[in-house]
């Protein structure tokens, strides 16, 4: 009885454990990571995979996954800053950012819902996709920005807070909330858990996927603000590999890639283990070629523990609770 | 005991770590670390820190602005007495030089330079040291008369404009060198022969071609070839494909850059900073003419 109880508790908390004891190991060997500063220097570097993570996490829910994050990020980025340069309005730049994350997304989710294509395979033909049309709208150099409201979204403070953490969090709950007590959410999950039974049950499938990753492209364009805006800068070649590092926290947070299984909590707690990460071994002076090494390790021996406890254990896989 | 298990791999790997606590510690932050050049400029930062007794914490940026922002975050975090940047882009960079001029820690740039902030000092490559040496050469190889091409780099960029000023400050003084075209072909390969190709058909006579950069370089020499006429060709960077056709004899030279003299003359200038001595506000490095 009492095993079980705490088989359960480590299958619910497991994420959150590994990240304590990951902050406690850094603390033991660095006085300089458990302080305040460092505490929001990290949450900061979190936010842009964070939000990033948020939209991916609704995408692997339903069973799929988006691969053009990244170059997304990089495309509303640009067009943002952009606009931002030949009109100086910034409310006019971060919906442009957000419009053209939105649409990208949109057209994802059309070519997923209708034709049926691959998730993998329309994402990773529209990733090449807003490289391209980055590289072109830019010329290959970065676009500087040049409007302190626009700069204080990455780099702002509300009451000693930095801005991006007060959006990711609203993001946070907003994305709980959704997932949780609306309809959209539970037809999510329901989607990821049996596409088949859904569809069969009279759901409109299509509709609910293009909604899906409409709200990835739009998470992918706010974050492209939000760099754009941390970085005074649209850098061309911005977002390349978040999408992995986004994939990475959502499978951190205890997300099936199969779909239908895990929730948005785990993804912040999945992206705030990354992020102590990087930020620990900097402060650890580990050699950058040890770092990604370092980051690998953990996070498959992460994954594997999750998996373990899940195999020890009664619990059903698929299961929607 | 799975925990445990992670624990321990987490230590045995963070083991990697050395940190001695006496004496000066410099952040390092290198654009990237998947291209010779910069590993070799962070070879020449490690050696000299180990050479005079201080701690190096380098972070490779991997070509990512915003994790170089990052990172440079950590090491402000992290305490240390001076940051060494490379920037990955001289804009993209300012918020970091800014956090870095906020928590009170001077800044260094190596090769690129930061468009904002305060910096101690910038070390890079002596350009204008490098166009004379290109152009002495060319002059000494022509001997002291002939008709030269100059193939300018993408107008604005500091390289074009220090590499062509050098060139044409190391011919001027010799009255029967003469610039019979000077042109534009953006440090590119495929613009570089189609500009030499027009530039062949404009002029009877051409005696040497100066190409800010290698890639140019070697797309003037392949419409050189194809015209079937002799002349010699120095380019800029000393890229592979240009070091072996130096090594070839099909041109002439190419300069080349010493990045680990920069890493080296990087760390020196920072510790003469943290002891209270003067740094130039700009430290130029030396350049060498690789010919066969």
């Amino acid at each position: 009885m009492k095993k079980r109880f705490l088989l359960e508790l480590l299958r619910k908390y497991g994420m959150l454990i590994i990240l304590l004891c990951i902050i406690i190991v850094i603390s033991i060997l660095s006085d300089r990571f458990l302080t305040l500063s460092n505490f929001l220097v990290i949450t900061r570097q979190v936010t842009i995979n964070g939000i990033v993570a948020a939209g991916m996490t609704v995408v692997i829910l339903s069973g799929g996954i988006d691969l053009s994050v990244g170059a997304v990020i990089a495309l509303s980025g640009a067009l943002s800053a952009g606009l931002l340069a030949s009109t100086n309005n910034w409310l006019l730049g971060i919906l442009m950012g957000l419009f053209m994350g939105a649409l990208f997304g949109a057209f994802n989710g059309v070519l997923v819902a209708h034709p049926k294509l691959p998730p993998f395979i329309v994402t990773l033909a529209t990733m090449a996709l807003a490289r391209g049309l980055t590289l072109v709208y830019t010329g290959g150099r970065p676009i500087l920005v040049n409007n302190e409201i626009y700069e204080s979204i990455g780099g702002g403070y509300i009451r000693g807070v930095p801005v991006p953490v007060v959006i990711m969090a609203v993001i946070y709950v907003l994305m709980y909330i959704v997932l949780k007590n609306h309809r959209f959410g539970r037809l999510v999950y329901a989607i990821g858990g049996n596409e088949e039974a859904c569809r069969l049950s009279g759901i409109n499938v299509e509709r609910v996927k293009i909604g899906i990753y409409t709200l990835s492209g739009l998470m992918a364009g706010l974050t492209g603000v939000v760099l754009t805006s941390r970085l005074i800068s649209a850098q061309p070649t911005a977002g390349s590999g978040y999408e992995l590092d986004a994939i990475a926290a959502v499978i951190l947070g205890g997300t099936s890639l199969s779909g239908g299984q895990g929730h948005i909590g785990g993804t912040i707690i999945g992206a705030f283990i990354i992020g102590v990460l990087s930020n620990g071994l900097n402060l650890l002076n580990v050699s950058p070629f040890y770092q990604d090494v370092a980051k690998g390790l953990v996070i498959l021996m992460a994954v594997l523990l999750d998996r373990l406890l899940y195999a020890t254990g009664s619990v059903q896989k698929g299961v929607v609770s | 005991m799975k925990r445990t298990a992670l624990v321990v791999l987490l230590v045995l790997v963070l083991g990697v770590a050395s940190v001695s606590a006496q004496s000066y510690v410099v952040g390092l932050s290198v654009s990237t670390l998947n291209n010779p050049f910069f590993v070799d400029l962070k070879e020449g930062a490690e050696e000299a820190a180990a050479q005079l007794g201080l701690t190096l914490i380098a972070t490779d940026a991997q070509n990512d602005a915003n994790r170089q922002l990052s990172s440079v975050e950590d090491l402000i975090s992290r305490g240390v007495n001076i940051l060494v940047i490379n920037p990955v882009d001289s804009s993209a960079i300012v918020p970091a030089i800014r956090a870095a001029n906020k928590g009170g820690v001077p800044v260094i740039t190596v090769d690129r330079g930061a468009d904002g902030g305060t910096v101690v000092s910038h070390v890079a490559s002596d350009n204008v040291a490098g166009g004379k040496m290109a152009g002495e050469f060319i002059v000494e190889l022509l001997g002291g008369r002939g008709k030269v091409v100059e193939l300018e780099g993408i107008p604005g960029t500091s390289a074009a404009r220090d590499r062509g000023t050098g060139f044409n400050a190391a011919i001027a003084s010799y009255g029967d060198i003469k610039v019979v075209a000077k042109q534009e072909a953006g440090f590119d390969r495929a613009r570089g022969m189609s500009v030499m190709e027009n530039i062949l058909q404009a002029q009877p006579e051409i005696n040497a071609v100066f190409a800010h950069n290698d890639e140019m370089a070697l797309g003037a020499l392949t419409a050189i070839r194809a015209s079937g006429r002799d002349i010699i060709v120095v380019g800029f960077d000393a890229t592979d494909d240009a070091v072996k056709a130096v090594e070839e004899g099909r041109m002439a030279a190419t300069v080349a850059q010493k990045p680990r003299e920069m890493g080296k003359i990087a760390v020196e200038a920072a510790l003469k900073y943290l002891k209270g001595e003067e740094v130039p506000e700009y430290v130029p490095v030396d350049l060498a003419l690789v010919k066969k």
